[in-house]
């Protein structure tokens, strides 16, 4: 199958169309807080004895025209988008001198990391375990594992990242209670001693993470899988003398991915705002962890800086999925829509 | 004589649900011929795409063949191993199904759907003897060979119907049951289909049991009728002698609620509805509504006799 590209000129027009829009909802609902970030800043300087009143004005003065907030607001809001056009990202207020973009670069790989893999291996494990559990001709046994796996997923994320820490990291010290890696051993990605310390810092994140996320792709595949077991085209399947793995999976499981493909998609455009309190939880040195701490701090180039970035994420999994859904599903074609 | 194809005896298919059993299959026997196309006609529910699934040994929990032969081939389908009956199916015993918009998997090419079935039956072939064998399937039911690399969307339903009776036909089984073939199809492409069915039926030497409630449409292509009614078998005979005279007042019924054109505007059904499974009538199963009941049909369940060679009814008036 050809993409025509006036179907891949409108997907594009569309996404950009969303990413104004996005980053403009991302500038003014910060703006709504009554606080000042710079004033904050400097009352913090002033109390750990590092800026004397005196000289707090003329900082804050410099700072504010630095960050242009003594201008309108319809003056930030242009020179904020016309920036953004541009992927400058600007200066973190409370973390100066560092870019905006090097926070992000620093941070995200921490997220994708545990995230990623979490997402895509509950992925998986759920796909697999919810098609067992809804195709008719597989052990009634496997019908056991659907209540834990409907618990954990009632759970929210950050609860079930408080007992896990509580019980695992506090009581029984399998693992490290917080952190993305030791403080006493050298951050050397080239040191197979510091990767396993890295590992071992994310697998409990990662497994509160799997543990929620699993429940909902096992439910979803197996009411899917029992839905499509009573189409006529599995009946003919039968019909057929087809063997049984050839009906599950040509016929069955082929006709079920189609939507828990696109829901992977749109979770991995959410991949790295979704974890963010488990992030903060655990003080993870990742991308959410620090846009909670953007968002206490007021750091409005920090938070228009990582939200724009999350938006991107996800503006371009869609345009991805729509892209691949033909390819998946022959009844979709480009023309329409 | 030789021996009939299929030989169906005193089948039982019950569904056990809360309330108790429901007889949907109740006490069937009937033997169908080499090369003969045979209707199985009754209303809604009476049991006959039951049938269908009971021969196909596709009948789904809460159902049950509770008991009976089915014996195709020297074989008792009902004492096969699962694998053993998935073997048989469409090689020797094919179905056309019901609702032939939804019976090919959306997404999957023609060619590969034709294909899938005779690979999963040992059948080795080279990438050109697929494209041939498809090809030829194809041609057998009136489709143009470019149907291959399509996908179910972009075929009409009088078109799906013909690739799931190329399908049928696509191991030579020996009997091919065929449950409404053309139910989802207006009349002049419910033709057509026929017309390949018929064809392909001569061609192959088939047998074909047709599953229908259209007695018009049985009265012109099926050799021999099968009557049910509520699980029951009424009637069995050669069609042109059951339309002459009809044994059994329900078939009687049926046939005279065919809308004759001389009579614009008159309606004739048979009054009443067809009783509950659960708990069918004592006696016949359709005194009820049968205009001839008397006493020893509200007693006595008729037997299923041969009353004159190759002609079998239930019903006390021929029997008693």
């Amino acid at each position: 199958m050809r993409i025509p590209p006036s179907y891949v000129l409108k997907r594009i027009g569309f996404l950009v169309a969303v990413l104004f829009t996005a980053a403009t909802i991302n500038f003014l609902i910060p703006k709504l807080a009554p606080r000042d970030p710079v004033q904050e800043l400097i009352n913090q300087r002033i109390a750990s004895g590092g800026l004397t009143s005196e000289g707090a004005a003329e900082f804050r003065d410099s700072l504010r025209t630095l960050y242009g907030l003594d201008k309108p607001l319809w003056q930030q809001y242009l020179t904020y988008i016309w920036n953004t056009m541009r992927f400058d990202l600007g200066y973190s207020i409370v973390d100066y001198p560092q870019r905006v973009s090097t926070i992000i670069g620093q941070t995200v790989f921490w997220t994708l990391g545990f995230v990623f893999t979490s997402t895509i291996l509950a992925f998986l494990l759920g796909t697999v375990v919810g098609a067992l559990v809804g195709w008719s001709k597989t052990s009634k046994w496997f019908s056991w594992l659907m209540p834990p796996l409907a618990m954990f997923s009632a759970i929210p994320g950050f609860i079930l990242a408080l007992v896990l820490i509580y019980y695992l990291a506090f009581k029984a010290q399998l693992f490290p209670l917080r952190g993305g890696y030791s403080a006493t051993i050298d951050k050397d990605w080239s040191n197979p001693q510091f990767l396993l310390d890295v590992l071992h810092h994310a697998l409990l994140p990662g497994l509160s993470m799997l543990l929620v996320s699993l429940g909902g792709w096992a439910l979803g595949m197996r009411s899917m899988m029992v839905t499509v077991e009573g189409q006529d085209y599995i009946t003919f399947a039968e019909a057929k003398g087809l063997r049984g793995s050839r009906i599950f999976f040509r016929y069955a499981l082929r006709n079920t991915l189609l939507p828990q493909v696109t829901s992977l998609a749109m979770q991995l455009g959410l991949i790295v705002s979704g974890a963010t309190l488990v992030e903060s939880i655990f003080s993870y040195p990742g991308i959410g962890n620090r846009l909670g701490g953007a968002i206490r701090a007021l750091d409005y180039p920090l938070i228009y800086g990582i939200v724009f970035f999350l938006i991107v994420g996800i503006a371009l999994a869609t345009l991805i999925v729509d892209l691949i859904y033909p390819f998946l599903d022959p009844r979709i074609s480009y023309s329409g829509g | 004589m030789t021996e009939p194809v299929l030989q169906v005896k005193n089948l039982k298919v019950y569904y056990y649900v809360e309330a108790g059993a429901v007889k949907a299959v109740d006490d069937v026997s009937f033997d169908l011929d080499f090369g003969v196309k045979m209707g199985l006609v009754g209303e809604s529910g009476s049991g006959k795409s039951t049938m269908a699934l009971a021969l196909m040994r596709m009948i789904r929990p809460p159902g049950k063949i509770e008991s009976g032969q089915m014996i195709l081939d020297g074989m008792d389908l009902v004492k096969l191993s699962e694998e053993k009956m998935r073997q048989i199916r469409l090689r020797k015993l094919a179905m056309i199904p019901q609702g032939a918009m939804n019976a090919l998997n959306p997404v999957m090419r023609i060619d590969r759907q034709l294909v899938d079935g005779m690979l999963d039956h040992g059948v080795v072939m080279s990438k050109e003897e697929r494209e041939a064998r498809v090809g030829q399937l194809l041609e057998m039911v009136d489709l143009a060979p470019k149907v291959a690399k399509m996908y179910p969307h972009e075929l009409s339903g009088g078109m799906q119907q013909r690739v799931t009776v190329a399908q049928s036909i696509s191991m030579e089984p020996d009997v091919i049951i065929a449950d409404e073939p053309t139910s989802a199809l207006d009349v002049v492409i419910q033709r057509q289909v026929m017309d390949t069915i018929n064809r392909l039926q001569q061609r192959l030497g088939l047998s074909i049991i047709l599953i229908g409630h259209d007695m018009g449409l049985m009265a012109q292509s099926v050799d021999r009728l099968a009557v049910m009614y509520a699980g029951k078998m009424m009637e069995i005979g050669e069609t042109r002698a059951m339309f002459r005279s009809p044994l059994h007042p329900y078939t009687r019924l049926l046939i005279e609620s065919l809308p004759v054109l001389e009579n614009k505007g008159v309606f004739s059904g048979i009054p009443g509805i067809t009783p509950s499974l659960l708990n069918p009538p004592e006696g016949c199963v359709f005194h009820t509504r049968c205009p001839k009941a008397w006493d020893l049909c509200r007693e006595k369940i008729p037997e299923f006799a041969e009353v004159q060679p190759g002609r079998w009814v239930a019903c006390h008036l021929h029997t008693a």
